[in-house]
């Protein structure tokens, strides 16, 4: 009876593993979940003396998680800017797995804040009390408003599973929703251009700090815009790398060449346009931010294991490799050069996300202070894996029962003849 | 602002301490723990993750042999000038400098424990409670009972003794004065100094010693090219420990105390 409720729910046209195995591929990621929700729960219940965070390590792994996954969920807002606002129609092909990785990344996100701070059951005073000076004011504004954003364009998604169009209402609903897409992407993307800069101001006004603290354009440092224009440029890498991965995981081809061209193509430039705003950002900097607050750019450095490798390997290795990478035309047509160098951006913004909140954290600003190190305790990793392991799964479900790449059919009937010669290849999802 | 407040004029009260003069005894860290209900350390608290609102600090001059000098900091919270930066960082106004007394004060009822302030004190003065605040059996009956103990999950710092500042107004107001008397508001750290070290006063009154502190040219504030205004002054004789106020330089750290 599972199994044909089951069937019953897979979308038509398109071919999925058999339920037993579907379970199968479930049961470890549930098994994270478990253990994730059992860290969380010790967490919450007996406090954050649970973490290893300190009174001088006071942010730790999840703000870095945090600032890293809504950095590479951008491409739910970027992709349903450049489809519905700049008419890219080609992109039609990923902007449902693009809904579903930026709904994964945001709750996932807020999920991993409402376990770090200290007061979870206080976080409606940010509503009520608002600092409209704080940039975390801005950060908590914007992304509750726009994970409420995503929900709403998630919704036409999964009430176009074939089961759920039986309910008339359900069909009805869907297609007001759909009517309205071009106002949530429009909303969508206002909100996300201001949380993805309000994350990259929430260092940048840090005068306390002077490795993180940058000068200001209008009322926003630097870093405001610098988070932008990563975040835009990885959002596209990042929907190429898990498309890729899906298509290897599953076995199916699910998006056209020229999606993952035209991908890689609007990566790259504002990967570039990043490399060069990066490189500007760094030298005034250097030159003339650090050292009018008393504190040499150098000395930062000179702090192993943060040696100037890191400022090279973010910029260089990370950002202008993967850009130039992906700006050529016959490198990015050949998966080998292409996967790897979206995979490069990835890294290169968890790269500068890391450095902000780690590196910052652990640089010493009084003259007799320690340089200090810090290592996640295991509930802190554990709460991480949670949210991984509940990322995979509503991916999994989203990609088993809904139509999240309407090229599948399309693409399954021109490899329909190499695929009877190898059905060993048919999906694990 | 109060009404009171308003018919007074603004004070900015600060402290001035000689360093030369500390000999790292600690008794203004247990003034301090006493005054302000400041749990016992629970099992696990390491010297990072303790609730320590002033903190005493071993410094040296990095020299070797005969030729080693120690000295001791306290460091509190240096009750920063108006753009004190963790005042604009809170994102619901837990924080606020009070414009009567140029204290920058904590509001832990209102605290979401996010710890962002925390992150843009460049004085490391802010402590964040990791446990749930216990006393032994016995204890609790030491408690000061015009000071609330905070709760797990909120940020904690030096206050300048408020529950002595509200007591003072209180007096004042009982002998039908606006003003109150300097000598009923004296932090607990500034009594408990058995050297006198540390004086504290309003900096706006020339004649208090604080100010008078303050103006000597031997006298320093802590990471001042930040433009944080701190209002705790430190002074000192040795040009070695005036260095203090700088940046960290990579390979000459100081131990910690």
């Amino acid at each position: 009876m599972v199994k044909q409720l089951d069937k019953e729910f897979i979308t038509r046209g398109v071919r999925r593993c058999s339920t037993p195995r579907f379970v199968l591929w479930l049961t470890p990621w549930v098994a994270l979940l478990i253990f994730g929700a059992y860290c969380a729960g010790l967490c919450l219940v007996k406090g954050l003396n649970q973490t290893n965070m300190d009174n001088r390590y006071a942010f730790g792994l999840w703000i870095f998680v945090d600032l890293t996954i809504i950095a590479l969920g951008a491409g739910a807002f970027f992709t349903g800017f450049l489809l519905y606002i700049l008419k890219f129609k080609e992109l039609k092909a990923v902007i449902n797995s693009a809904v579903v990785i930026g709904v994964v990344c945001y709750s996932g996100a807020m999920a991993a804040l409402m376990v770090d701070v200290g007061q979870p059951l206080r976080a409606w005073f940010t509503f009520w009390y608002p600092n409209v000076h704080s940039m975390l004011t801005e950060v908590t504004f914007c992304i509750s408003c726009y994970l409420t954003v995503l929900l709403i364009e998630y919704l036409p998604i999964l009430l176009k599973n074939r089961k759920l169009r039986d309910i008339p209402a359900f069909l009805v609903f869907e297609f007001e929703l759909h009517k309205l897409i071009y106002v949530l992407a429009g909303v969508g993307t206002f909100l996300s251009f201001f949380h993805q800069g309000s994350l990259g101001g929430l260092y940048g006004v840090l005068r306390g700090r002077p490795f993180a603290f940058r000068e200001g354009i209008l009322v926003w440092p630097s870093t405001f815009f610098l988070f932008i224009i990563s975040a835009a440029a990885v959002g596209p890498s990042f929907l190429i790398c898990t498309t890729w991965l899906v298509e290897k995981i599953s076995g199916k081809r699910l998006a056209k060449d020229r999606v993952f061209d035209l991908l890689a193509r609007i990566s790259g430039i504002l990967l570039s346009v990043y490399v060069l705003a990066k490189t500007i950002d760094t030298l005034i900097w250097i030159n003339r931010t650090s050292p009018s607050l008393g504190f040499t750019a150098s000395q930062y450095y000179d702090w192993k294991p943060f040696g100037t490798w890191i400022l090279f390997a973010e910029i260089v290795v990370c950002g202008l490799v993967p850009a130039l990478i992906l700006l050529t035309p016959r490198l990015r047509a050949q998966r080998a050069w292409l996967i790897p160098a979206a995979a490069v951006a990835c890294c290169g913004v968890a790269l500068n996300r890391y450095v902000q909140t780690v590196q910052t954290m652990a640089l010493p600003t009084l003259s007799f202070d320690k340089f200090l190190t810090y290592t996640p305790s295991w509930q802190e990793t554990g709460t991480f894996l949670g949210v991984l392991a509940y990322g995979v799964l509503v991916y999994s479900f989203s990609f088993r029962y809904f139509q999240i790449f309407p090229e599948e059919r399309e693409l399954k009937i021109e490899v329909r003849p190499q695929q009877e010669e190898e059905p060993a290849l048919a999906g694990r999802f | 602002m109060t009404g009171e407040n308003r018919k007074t004029a603004a004070a900015r009260y600060g402290m001035t301490i000689d360093v030369d003069r500390c000999n790292g005894c600690g008794s203004c860290m247990v003034a301090c723990a006493v005054e302000n209900n400041v749990p016992p350390a629970a099992a696990g608290v390491t010297d990072r993750t303790g609730l320590t609102w002033i903190r005493v600090f071993r410094i040296d001059n990095g020299a070797d042999g005969a030729d080693r000098r120690s000295a001791f900091v306290p460091v509190l919270c240096q009750h920063c000038g108006k753009d004190a930066p963790c005042v604009s960082v809170c994102p619901q106004q837990a924080v606020d400098v009070d414009p009567a007394t140029g204290i920058v004060g904590q509001m832990p009822e209102r605290c979401l424990g996010c710890r962002y302030c925390m992150a843009a004190c460049p004085y490391h003065a802010r402590y964040f409670n990791w446990w749930d605040p216990a006393w032994p059996a016995g204890m609790e009956k030491t408690l000061n009972p015009d000071v609330a103990p905070r709760m797990r999950g909120v940020v904690e710092k030096c206050n300048f003794c408020h529950g002595r500042w509200h007591a003072a107004k209180a007096k004042a107001a009982a002998n039908g004065k606006v003003e109150i008397d300097p000598a009923d508001y004296i932090p607990a750290c500034v009594e408990a100094c058995p050297s006198g070290a540390i004086h504290f006063g309003n900096l706006n009154d020339p004649s208090t010693e604080a100010a008078r502190g303050a103006r000597q040219a031997n006298s320093f504030r802590m990471l001042e090219s930040l433009g944080t205004d701190p209002k705790i002054h430190y002074q000192s004789r040795k040009a070695w420990v005036r260095e203090i106020s700088s940046a960290p330089r990579p390979g000459r750290e100081n131990a910690r105390g």
